[in-house]
């Protein structure tokens, strides 16, 4: 049957099992939102198309499945580009749908005419310019089919006007066979021997695990490794969730925010085995003296994430959940081996418990002004560590990382790579629409919540309790901090001198706002919050001054750490 | 070190780009680059010139293998191949000095491919060393403009190395 173009993006969707979109509609787009009209799929309106992107990040991140974006030409389609960027550098499966101007008008410098391909190129897994209607569903077949294989990445279509209104007989391939993309996910056998010997022979091995093992879906491999092996395991940012946070072996996070005890673990190892992380700069501080004592295996799907930064003993290309369990499978074989190890291992852990002791994740608690911290335990607590958790970026960021006992893998949204302020209420926006009956939460401060507040209207329109907790220091507080410890104090643009009214900001929309001042009212605030229907959002007056620590300065080595006294 | 790299792309809209942003945005160099169909419509090739240590050429070459686009990539440095630049030369001439560019371009093995009362244009086909020196040669007399290809390259032997 002959279609058109929209009604064959739309098929090509569905086929791809896509329920649910987020956009915002724009002339180049309209015959698009013209078929949604009728369409079974479930249409999310933002309010700004950045938005649109970062919700339909945060349904990837949560449910593993592809993220879909539509978002006119020009204005609208540069919006998703910092949407797009995110997704890139936390390598999540996304498909971004622009409309383009008609094709003949391409080059002209038209109306709301924007050269997506050329400006996404460097910020995107692969993009199309689709020209012919005729190559329309194969193309949407591979967009889907690069965005969430090999190591996943968003994938940006554009779609002039006048392919969405031609027509052409639908048929969707059913396979994809592209000569320059074949990613390996069997890791070599050889080479995951080499690994478990290397184990076996360690004395004082850690595992540092990255966001990889969240997109292989590998946690549990990881788990069982752990357990048999019992080698500590710290974890990057973007992998807080994939390990539980409460298990003895878990160090929590490592790099400029770490823990003392990671630090200090990754920099007296003899071996370290990464796993889908990327040693980027944030976790290994200064290069030359990142875990230095220690031979390093890492597994990796993408090769050009092996020997970027650092020199590797060991390199492993492969899907995470095939080499973890291949390893796990291989120590099964020699069960005496991994006995003797764990026995040899019991001083290194005992060693890493001394540090625990000496130096925990901790903070100077206070009972007259809000620490941010005990905000994030008490969420922590009243949620009985489960909801699903999202972020902007700053030091509320750091806070929830270090002090929010994450347990589940895909609870804990973050833009890790980018850092994108914003980007929290929207991705819990998509996450609260993957899981209209859990728990979503974002954990925000008052600079970050303002770079993308009007999603507090979708929230209402669509019926979504997010619940919000705005740490509000009146400060940009991450860029305060570095101005306190390395620019004297001269607080240049960082004071939010406007005191801003959330409560009526929150009931200007149509949601529930709520106050707390005072240390005992923290609990009771965050209880009704979870008792209300609708979205809520939480306004904490917290310590203004308050700073994220331990902190490795930049340029500094990991094991040189300013400690919270 | 200078490596000559041979990358067979798809002959898409936009491929180009994708490998010249990909070295701009990385902070590679890119000594020379030259981009031509193969046999296959479908393909191209392009073989670029450039410089870095080992881990640096390992990022190139993984990042070019990591492009949708690309289909094969080679790094000729380590195997035996063969190399070719042309070049082509306005040089001005009067006088004597027009002999000696004809004797110039004889030992070169080169050929005269226009001529005006004060000039010649000369074609000169061989490795980047050849041309260099014919050009050192020439200077003297007053050159006006060169055009150069960069370099292509072919591995020995009776395999084909890319497809």
């Amino acid at each position: 049957m002959a279609l058109t173009g929209s009604q064959i993006l739309l098929e090509s969707l569905k086929l791809e099992g896509v329920d649910t979109v987020f956009g915002y509609p724009g002339g180049a787009v309209i015959n698009i939102y013209d078929d949604l009209y009728e369409s079974s799929i479930n249409h999310v309106l933002t309010r700004h198309e950045q938005a649109a992107v970062h919700a339909a990040d945060g349904y990837a991140r949560c449910t593993g499945k592809v993220g879909v974006a539509i978002a006119t030409s020009g204005p609208g389609a540069t919006n998703t580009v910092t949407g797009i960027a995110t997704a890139y550098m936390d390598s999540i499966p996304m498909v971004i749908i622009t409309g383009q101007v008609p094709t003949p008008l391409i080059g002209n410098d038209a109306f709301q005419e924007a050269d997506m391909c050329g400006i996404t190129r460097p910020c995107t897994k692969h993009n199309f310019l689709v020209k012919d209607i005729k190559d329309l569903a194969k193309t949407l077949k591979e967009a889907f089919y690069i965005a969430r294989t090999g190591r996943p990445g968003p994938v940006l279509v554009d779609l002039p006007k006048d392919v969405q209104v031609a027509t052409h007989e639908f048929s969707y391939p059913e396979s994809v066979s592209l000569r320059g993309y074949k990613p390996t996910y069997s890791g070599n056998s050889r080479q995951i021997e080499k690994a478990a010997q290397m184990l076996l022979a360690a004395r004082k091995p850690v595992l540092y695990v990255g966001g990889g093992v969240t997109l292989s879906s590998a946690d549990s491999e990881l788990l069982k490794l752990v357990e048999q092996t019992r080698i500590p395991v710290t974890t990057t940012l973007m992998a807080m969730a994939a390990f539980p946070q409460r298990h003895p072996l878990a160090l929590g996070m490592l790099g400029m925010h770490g823990t003392f005890y990671a630090n200090m673990a990754v920099t007296e190892c003899d071996l370290l085995i990464a796993v889908g992380a990327r040693f980027d700069d944030r976790v290994t501080g200064r290069i030359d003296s990142f875990a230095e004592k220690a031979k390093v295996i890492h597994v990796d799907i993408d090769p050009t994430s092996i020997r970027k930064n650092v020199e590797v003993d060991l390199p492993i290309v492969g899907d995470l959940k095939d080499v973890l369990g291949k390893l796990h499978g291989r120590l099964n074989q020699k069960p005496e081996l991994v006995e003797d190890m764990v026995e040899n291992t019991s001083e290194w852990r005992s060693m890493i418990d001394e540090w625990k002791e000496r130096h925990p994740m901790t903070y100077r608690s206070a009972k007259s002004t809000i620490k941010p911290q005990f905000v994030i335990e008490k969420i922590a607590e009243l949620t009985n560590d489960d909801a699903i958790i999202t972020t902007e970026v700053g030091q509320h960021q750091m806070w929830t990382a270090q002090f929010f006992p994450f347990r589940q893998a895909r609870t804990f949204l973050t833009s890790g790579g980018l850092g994108t302020m914003g980007f929290g209420l929207p991705s819990a926006l998509g996450a609260q629409v993957a899981f209209p009956d859990r728990q979503v939460i974002d954990i925000s401060g008052d600079g970050s919540f303002q770079m993308n507040s009007q999603e507090l209207a979708t929230l209402v329109q669509y019926k979504l309790p997010v619940k919000i907790a705005i740490l509000n220091n009146n400060y940009l507080g991450m860029v305060r901090q570095w101005q306190q410890m390395f620019f004297d104090k001269r607080y240049s643009q960082t004071v939010m001198e406007l005191p801003i009214d959330f409560i009526k900001l929150a009931e200007a929309y149509g949601a529930t706002g709520l106050q707390a001042t005072k240390v005992d009212e923290v609990e009771a605030t965050i209880k009704k919050a979870l008792e209300t229907p609708g979205p809520v959002l939480m306004n904490f007056k917290v310590s203004r001054e308050e700073n994220v620590l331990p902190m490795v300065p930049a340029g500094k080595a990991i094991h040189e750490m300013v400690l919270a006294s | 070190m200078k490596h000559t790299i041979s990358v067979l792309v798809e002959n898409e809209f936009g491929v180009l780009s994708r490998i010249s942003g990909l070295f701009s945005g990385r902070g590679f160099n890119i000594e020379s680059l030259s981009v031509a169909p193969t046999m296959d419509a479908d393909t191209s090739r392009m073989t670029l010139v450039t410089r870095g240590d080992n881990r640096i050429l390992e990022q190139i070459t993984k990042q070019l293998n990591k492009l949708i686009s690309t289909i094969k990539v080679v790094d000729f440095t380590d195997e035996e191949y063969i190399e070719r630049e042309l070049a082509m030369i306005k040089v001005s001439t009067d006088g004597d000095s027009r002999a000696e560019a004809l004797r110039i371009v004889d030992i070169f093995r080169a050929k005269v491919i226009d001529v005006t009362p004060k000039s010649y244009t000369i074609e000169i086909t061989g490795a980047p060393a050849k041309i260099n020196g014919i050009l050192e040669l020439l200077r003297p007399m007053g050159i006006k403009e060169v055009v150069r290809s960069g370099p292509v390259v072919i591995g020995r032997g009776a395999k084909g190395a890319l497809a």
